[in-house]
């Protein structure tokens, strides 16, 4: 959703609390406001209505919720001090980057502190030698590569919002971008996480070495959505910056077969740096616009991208046009210069935005199959179009079968927001069942609570909050998102169909 | 997700795994034993994993290998290697031939480790039994997937002490269709010095090693990048034939090289660090951050070591069972304790293996 959406569609779900009592509210900031007065200094503190507003939603603007109060510490003893005032008072905590989340991740609790840590923007090191850089967790994305450029250097992972999105962000999103197959995903480029318990007390998870001992408790930390740990400090994994790279675009005349080619790169033994898709939809909404030079008469297209060395790529983007040409390309183009790569890819880059120029308001999706199921999966979409009477463009992180439909709709119309709705959870839970996921890369926050009834058992979920009480045993870190209670759930499987029975009742669960 | 397949063998170790739990009788879980000298003490009734066996799903063009735990290492690479694809962490054998369920629960990666990535890296889903006989999924067979927390990776390197990995769903890698490895004389300094430049340049790297004097360089991918890489670098190419059994020999029993010490310990340090105030002359691994020392130093005098240098050390053979891995601080020992007082609270899985009194 990219515009602000009006209160008239925000109603109260299956399984959502009761909202709370204002006086109550009242009362209780008036407390907690004294007790962290004491410890921040007056600019670090926001509780005036008008200064609160801002800090509403994140990136998905449709879940909005005020804060009880905004803590803005500058410095890891004062984050501590915030967080050990917070567990005294039980109160919950919300941490935030720079809030362009889309699952309502950082959305406040009305009875809890938002803890903003835009003020941690520092990068703290850049070591060229260890190819490591330690930043702040409020630092943003694309600063580590460019701070990281001068020797030789980036940082991989690459989200689309990658000029504002943070490193604290990712950590708790997990997140991707357009060169993950080939690079991996924030998990796979983060060596160490320090962090703030709830207890306000200083851990580091992993470390510049490549093997800790003991449980990787990084790697669960990794995409944990703010529930387990306040990030303070981030030690990330820098590589060398390939010497060339070069975009070869194929359309197809159906996107099945689109499908097809990139299950026949892939069994070509080819592992592209980027490997993306566009349905007729997106490239028809972008082009007026981006002028990337799409072909509007094809049904889907494709974009592979090579990287390294210049004799590696000329070999790879050679075999790149034969696979593509012997899986049905109706026709092919490689870019010739670095500005025609990057216009090949603005298109790609600029879909949300285009989307927004069709459009009030849109909503994205992020689910993600096994690239053999694309034809299918995009057929049924096409299929609930008609269903539901909305528009969908499709883009695709093809090479790691991750979809991000594009759900048009006007919330100022009666209904439409209800309809996107219902639209993107069949769209989930067509994924789920065809061996898929609920989210790929942008988290489950508290948009997707109840598709996640629908992947996870009970005594999964079960499991999930095992791991939460190790971390957090009162729960006051980010509660309510990430992980639906049963009881939420039970209400929620009244209306849908769950997998799973428990099986031995009898027997105690964590 | 689909649930694992409800087969006899599964039912035999769910019916094990409850009854352990009711009469609370630690059990110590076991593939094909080529770790049991692995780890801080080996507890309980054995609860033999390597009957629960076989590929489950293998689909080259998605990458994903989902296989049972008791499935040979052996079995899957042969499967992999039909497809020209392989397990890029190179999953050292131990001079035997483990359980793909046993790699997972240990964590360990071979040569390829630091330009590949971990075992944990490539873990996609994993299926656990838990200790009230229940199968949970986690993860799945997809690229990605933010579904949750990650128990999957959690579980890699967890040394079963959650509980038995059923089934793991691992992301797998085309082979490279061009391998060489060359050989420099170097001593140990000059040696790290020039894996870590060259590890800052792009360049094809998939496995370095330093021993008595010569540094080892492997470089894989695409015929052209290989071939630029070597022109550029120089060395002595070692006969394929030569190379391929320098670098198994290495994945399997590297530490061998070492000889039959008594002592011997596995320092997992920052590859930047400068040669170890160690007595004797260690192997070095990717690319200068795993190092291996015989010695029969005191144990603090190693850690002691290792931490300053910014890393760990664990006392791979010998030592004193309770005291092999390297010591976790205590709020990060107070998360392990939560953890398997919730997944297992009376125990039962490998007690004291991972660490001691969990």
């Amino acid at each position: 959703m990219h515009a602000a959406a009006p209160e008239a569609f925000r109603t109260r779900r299956p399984g959502e609390p009761a909202p709370p009592d204002p006086d109550a509210i009242r009362a209780r900031r008036g407390e907690v406001a004294r007790m962290l007065a004491s410890l921040l200094p007056a600019d670090c503190l926001l509780s005036r209505e008008e200064e609160l507003r801002p800090y509403e939603c994140d990136g998905l603007a449709a879940y909005r919720e005020q804060p009880l109060l905004v803590a803005l510490p500058r410095t890891e003893e004062q984050i501590c001090a915030v967080v050990r005032a917070c567990h005294a008072l039980s109160v919950p905590l919300v941490a935030r980057g720079a809030g362009t989340g889309l699952s309502g991740g950082a959305m406040p609790h009305a009875a809890g502190v938002l803890l903003s840590l835009a003020r941690f923007n520092r990068i703290l090191g850049i070591d060229p030698v260890a190819r490591t850089a330690r930043v702040q967790p409020g630092v943003r994305n694309l600063a580590v590569s460019e701070a990281a450029a001068p020797f030789g250097l980036y940082y991989a992972p690459d989200p689309s919002s990658q000029i504002a999105c943070t490193i604290g962000g990712n950590v708790a999103e997990n997140s991707g971008g357009v060169h993950c197959l080939k690079y991996g995903l924030t998990v796979h480029n983060v060596l160490s996480v320090r962090g703030c318990t709830i207890e306000g007390e200083i851990v580091e998870l992993g470390g510049a070495a490549l093997d800790a001992p003991g449980l990787d408790l990084l790697a669960i930390t990794l995409g944990s959505e703010g529930l387990l740990l306040i990030v303070t400090e981030v030690l990330l994994k820098l590589i060398p910056r390939p010497e060339r790279a070069q975009v070869v675009m194929a359309s197809f005349d159906d996107v099945g077969r689109a499908g097809d080619g990139v299950a026949a790169i892939i069994a070509a033994g080819i592992i592209p740096a980027g490997l993306e898709m566009m349905d007729r939809q997106a490239t028809a909404a972008v082009e007026p616009f981006v002028k990337a030079g799409y072909d509007l008469s094809a049904e889907a297209i494709l974009l592979a991208e090579s990287d390294g060395t210049a004799d590696e790529v000329a070999e790879e983007v050679a075999a790149l046009e034969s696979v593509l040409r012997a899986a049905g390309a109706t026709a092919i183009s490689v870019s010739r210069s670095e500005a025609e790569r990057l216009r090949f890819w603005s298109g790609r880059k600029n879909a949300f935005p285009a989307a927004g120029r069709l459009s009030p308001d849109y909503y994205c999706m992020d689910g993600t199959i096994p690239r053999k199921a694309l034809g299918a999966v995009l057929r049924a979409i096409e299929a609930m179009e008609r269903k539901y009477g909305l528009k969908c463009l499709n883009v695709f992180h093809a090479g790691d079968g991750n979809l991000h439909p594009l759900i048009l709709f006007d919330a100022n119309r009666e209904g439409e927001w209800q309809r996107a709705e219902h639209f993107g959870i069949e769209i989930l839970e067509l994924c789920v069942s065809l061996g898929g996921t609920v989210t790929g890369e942008h988290g489950v926050g508290v948009e997707k609570l109840n598709p996640m009834c629908v992947q996870f058992s009970p005594a999964e979920r079960a499991a999930f909050f095992a791991v939460k009480a190790a971390f957090d045993p009162p729960g006051l870190l980010n509660p309510g998102k990430a992980i639906p209670t049963l009881a939420r759930c039970a209400e929620y499987g009244r209306e849908h169909i769950r997998r799973g029975v428990v099986s031995h009742p009898e027997l105690p669960r964590f | 997700m689909k649930p694992a397949s409800d087969t006899p063998a599964l039912g035999e170790l769910r019916s094990a795994v409850i009854d352990a739990h009711r009469e609370r009788k630690p059990l110590r879980l076991r593939g094909a034993g080529t770790k049991d000298f692995y780890g801080e003490s080996c507890e309980g009734a054995p609860l033999d994993l390597a009957g629960y066996r076989g590929v489950a799903e293998y689909e080259p063009s998605e990458l994903v290998l989902t296989a049972r735990c008791g499935t040979p290492l052996s079995e899957i690479e042969s499967v992999l290697a039909a497809e020209r694809q392989f397990l890029a962490f190179e999953p050292p054998s131990l001079g035997g031939d483990p359980t793909i369920g046993g790699v997972i629960a240990a964590g360990l990666s071979g040569p390829r480790r630091a330009h590949a990535g971990a075992a944990r890296d490539f873990v996609l889903g994993a299926v656990l039994l838990a200790v009230d006989g229940e199968v949970l999924h986690f993860g799945g067979k997809v690229m990605k997937n933010v579904a949750g927390f990650d128990v999957s990776r959690l579980l890699c390197g967890s040394l079963g002490i959650l509980g038995p990995i059923l089934e793991v769903s691992l992301k797998v890698m085309p082979l490279p269709r061009e391998e060489q490895t060359l050989r420099f004389e170097l001593p140990e300094a000059a040696a790290l010095g020039a894996f870590n430049r060259w590890a800052g340049e792009p360049l094809p790297l998939s496995a370095t090693a330093w021993w008595n004097g010569v540094a080892y360089l492997r470089l894989s991918g695409a015929p052209a990048a290989v071939r630029a890489a070597r022109a550029r670098l120089g060395g002595e190419r070692l006969e394929p034939a030569a190379a391929q059994a320098w670098w198994r020999g290495l994945r399997s029993q590297g530490h061998a090289l070492l000889g039959a010490a008594r002592s011997l310990w596995r320092l997992s340090v920052p590859a930047s660090a400068p040669p170890l105030a160690l007595e004797g002359a260690p192997l070095i691994e990717w690319g200068g951050a795993l190092r291996w020392y015989a010695s029969e130093l005191p144990a603090s005098e190693v850690r002691r070591v290792a931490t300053a240098a910014g890393g760990s050390a664990l006392h791979w053979r010998g030592g004193v069972a309770g005291h092999r891995f390297h010591p976790l601080p205590a709020p990060v020992l107070a998360i392990h304790r939560r953890l398997k007082e919730r997944f297992d609270p009376h125990g039962i899985f490998n007690r004291n293996r991972l660490v001691a009194g969990l």
